[in-house]
C-alpha cells in the first residue's frame, strides 16, 4: 500500500476504525474459507472460554437475549487454574475443577463454536478462525496468557515445558508436574521459578511451594522446595505464607528473593539466576508472561507490548474500537490478574456492551477480587477487595478488603465452596 | 501515522468515553452480580457453606451486610468486602438479590434428626420462620433448602455467643442444646 493510497484508506474507514485495522497490521485478512455463521440479528462475540469468557457470555445473554452470543473457545473442556495447586499437592483430582461448555448453550443460547482464533479484523469486525470467520457488532477477548519464553535463554517452548513444566496453564502441565512429584525419590529436591510481576495470579507460587510440601511432609519427608523469586519479596500475603511454612513445614521451603532465572537448560535440569546455576530432580519453571498471543497478533497490546490497555469502565480497547479485552490479558488498574478479578469484570464488561449496544451510557463499575491460598488441604487463608473508578482508573475502595488475620480451617471451608460456586457460574 | 499519535488518539478517544459515565451511579445489577462469584449467578449458591441469598429477605440481607460492616456479625471475608460499599449501595443490591428467585437444594438429611428438628422449630421458630422456613417475616431469615454446611457454621457462632441475636431469639436460642442446633439445621437443609 502506498501513503496515499493508505490515507485514502484511514478516510473511508472513518477514525477510529481506521487506527484499529492499522494496530492489527499482522492479522490475517478475511479468510477465504467465509463466514462460519451468518450474522442476522446484532451479535457479540466473545474470544475465550474461562473465567472471564463463558461470564461475558452469558451474562451478555442474560442482560438482553435479543442479542446473539457466539463463544470461540479451542478446546471442548476448561481445566481451573485456581485450585489446581492442590491437584499438585494431591488433595483434589484434575476432574473436580474440569467444567464443559454444554449448559452455557442449552441454558443461555449461547452458541459454543470450537476452534482456534487466528486473527482479528478490527476494521471489517470479524473474528478469523481454521473453520471461517464469525462478524460480530462488538467483540469480547478474553484469552488469559502468553509467556515470554524468549526471555529464558536456552528454554524451548516445545520440548522444556515437558521436562520443566510451568504449569501455569492447567490441565496437561498440571498432570506432568504431580507425576514427576510422584516420581521423585525422597530427599529430593524442587524448585519453583517466579517470574517478575505482573503475572496471572500473585500468590499462586507460593500457594504452590506449600502444595508441594504438603505432598512431601506425607510422602517424602526429607526433600526440600527453593523458590527463585525474580521478586524481592513473596508478591501475596508474604506474612501468612511464611507464618504457614514456619507452622507446618519448618526447614522444608527456602525463599530466594531477588534470584531472576534467566537461562534454563531442560536437560541439565538446571536453572541459572546468572549467579548460581542450581538442579533440581523436579523443576517448576514459571516463564514471565504477557497477554496471550492472540492480543499480541490483533495489535490490542499497549506500548509495553505485553498487555492491554483498557477503558475502566467498559473494558474497550483503547486502541480499538468495538474491542473490549478481559481478565488477565488486560490492564485493569488495582485488580489483579486472578480468576475472581476475570469473573467480575466480564460481568462488567457484559452488562456495559449490552448498554452501548443498545445506545446507553455506561454504567460505573463495582467490583470485587477474593482469592483464597491453601496453606495445607485443611487451612487457608485470603485477600478480598471492592473496587471502583476513580479518575479513570480502577482503584480499591479505602477501608475495604484485605489479607485474613490468621491461617484459617474456616476460611479453606469457604474457599472449597468457592471453587464449586464459581466453576458451576461458568459453566451453566 | 506514527505509533505514538496512533497511541495518543486513542487515549483521547478512551478518555472522552470515560467523561460520558461520570455521573452515574453503579446499577443494582451491576452491584450485587459481583457477589455471585462466591454466592452463584443472582446469588443461588452452588457452594455447601455459602448461604443462597438470592431471593432471601432484602431486609435481612441488607442487615448481614450492614452487620459485617460494623463488625457487629463474625466474618473472614465479608466484613472486608462490605466494608467497600456504602449503606444505599447495600440497600440497592440487597434489593435486587431479594428480588431473584430463590433456588433451595433440599438436602439428605438424618431422618430422625429432621423430625427433631421439625418439632424444635414448631416450639421455638415458627412465629418469625414461617411456613417451616420457607418464607420470612420481616427481618428473620428463608431456611428451607439453605445449605446445610452454612446452616451449621451460624449455630456454632449463635451458640458460641460470637453472632449476636436479638433479645427474643436469644432467649429461645439458650435453652438449645448443641444436638438440638444440629436437628434444625438439618431440618431446615431437608426442606425443599
Amino acid at each position: 500500500m502506498t501513503d496515499i493510497k493508505r490515507r485514502d484508506f484511514f478516510k473511508l474507514m472513518g477514525g477510529a476504525a481506521g487506527l484499529a485495522l492499522a494496530g492489527c497490521a499482522g492479522a490475517p485478512m478475511v479468510s477465504s474459507t467465509g463466514e462460519m455463521m451468518p450474522k442476522t440479528g446484532r451479535r457479540v462475540v466473545v474470544i475465550g472460554g474461562g473465567y472471564g469468557g463463558t461470564i461475558a457470555a452469558k451474562y451478555v445473554r442474560m442482560s438482553d437475549p435479543s442479542i446473539e452470543v457466539v463463544l470461540v473457545e479451542k478446546s471442548k473442556q476448561f481445566v481451573s487454574c485456581p485450585f489446581s495447586n492442590l491437584v499438585i499437592g494431591g488433595s483434589y483430582q484434575i476432574g473436580d475443577i474440569t467444567i464443559g461448555y454444554d449448559k452455557l448453550a442449552s441454558n443461555h443460547g449461547v452458541k459454543v463454536v470450537h476452534q482456534e482464533v487466528t486473527g482479528i479484523d478490527a476494521g471489517a469486525k470479524k473474528v478469523v478462525t481454521a473453520g471461517g470467520t464469525l462478524s460480530y457488532d462488538r467483540l469480547i477477548v478474553s484469552p488469559g496468557i502468553g509467556f515470554r519464553f524468549e526471555e529464558l535463554e536456552g528454554y524451548d517452548p516445545k520440548a522444556t515445558p515437558s521436562a520443566m513444566p510451568h504449569a501455569w496453564k492447567a490441565g496437561e502441565q498440571t498432570t506432568i508436574l504431580r507425576r514427576q512429584l510422584e516420581a521423585m525419590k525422597d530427599g529430593g529436591t524442587a524448585i519453583i521459578a517466579v517470574p517478575t510481576t505482573p503475572y496471572r495470579c500473585p500468590p499462586g507460587p507460593y500457594e504452590r511451594a506449600s502444595q508441594m510440601a504438603w505432598y512431601f511432609k506425607q510422602a517424602k519427608p526429607k526433600s526440600k522446595i527453593i523458590i527463585l523469586d525474580a521478586n524481592p519479596d513473596v508478591t501475596s500475603k508474604g506474612a501468612l505464607f511464611k507464618k504457614g511454612w514456619d507452622k507446618h513445614y519448618k526447614g522444608m521451603i527456602e525463599f530466594r528473593g531477588n534470584n531472576k532465572v534467566v537461562k534454563v537448560d531442560h536437560k541439565k535440569m538446571a536453572v541459572d539466576t546468572g549467579v548460581e546455576e542450581i538442579k533440581g530432580d523436579v523443576v517448576n519453571v514459571i516463564p514471565p508472561q504477557r497477554a496471550a498471543d492472540i492480543a499480541i497478533k490483533a495489535g490490542l497490546v499497549g506500548e509495553d507490548k505485553k498487555w492491554c490497555p483498557v477503558d475502566a469502565t467498559t473494558f474497550e480497547s483503547t486502541i480499538a474500537k468495538g474491542i473490549h479485552v478481559i481478565g488477565d490479558a488486560c490492564i485493569a488498574g488495582a485488580m489483579p490478574k486472578s480468576g475472581y478479578s476475570a469473573n467480575s469484570e466480564a460481568k462488567v464488561c457484559a452488562l456495559n456492551v449490552v448498554a452501548l449496544m443498545n445506545g446507553k451510557e455506561p454504567i460505573p463499575l463495582s467490583g470485587i477480587n477474593t482469592c483464597y491460598s491453601f496453606l495445607t488441604d485443611k487451612e487457608a487463608v485470603s485477600v478480598a477487595a471492592v473496587y471502583k473508578v476513580d479518575g479513570g482508573k480502577i482503584v480499591s475502595v479505602k477501608g475495604a478488603g484485605g489479607v485474613s488475620p490468621d491461617l484459617s480451617t474456616l476460611e479453606a471451608q469457604y474457599a472449597r465452596s468457592w471453587i464449586k460456586n464459581i466453576l458451576v457460574e461458568m459453566s451453566t | 501515522m506514527t505509533r505514538k499519535w496512533k497511541y495518543l488518539a486513542a487515549l483521547t478517544g478512551g478518555m472522552l468515553l470515560s467523561a460520558s459515565v461520570v455521573a452515574a451511579e453503579p446499577s443494582p445489577a451491576m452491584l450485587a452480580n459481583a457477589c455471585g462469584g462466591c454466592h452463584g449467578t443472582n446469588g443461588a449458591s452452588a457452594g455447601p457453606s455459602m448461604p443462597t441469598i438470592g431471593g432471601q429477605s432484602a431486609i435481612a440481607i441488607a442487615e448481614a451486610m450492614k452487620g459485617f460492616k460494623s463488625g457487629d456479625r463474625p466474618a473472614t471475608v465479608m466484613g472486608r468486602i462490605a466494608k467497600g460499599y456504602s449503606d444505599a449501595e447495600i440497600d440497592a443490591m440487597s434489593k435486587y438479590l431479594a428480588s431473584q428467585k430463590w433456588v433451595g437444594v433440599g438436602q439428605r438429611a438424618d431422618a430422625a434428626m429432621v423430625a427433631k428438628g421439625k418439632d424444635l422449630h414448631d416450639k421455638n421458630c415458627k412465629r418469625c420462620h414461617l411456613e417451616n422456613g420457607k418464607e420470612f417475616d420481616e427481618n428473620a431469615t428463608v431456611l428451607a433448602g439453605q445449605w446445610l454446611e452454612y446452616l451449621q457454621i451460624q449455630m456454632d457462632d449463635y451458640a458460641s455467643g460470637s453472632r449476636k441475636m436479638s433479645e427474643k431469639k436469644a432467649e429461645r436460642m439458650k435453652k438449645l442444646s448443641r444436638q438440638e442446633l444440629e436437628a434444625l439445621a438439618q431440618f431446615y437443609a431437608s426442606q425443599k
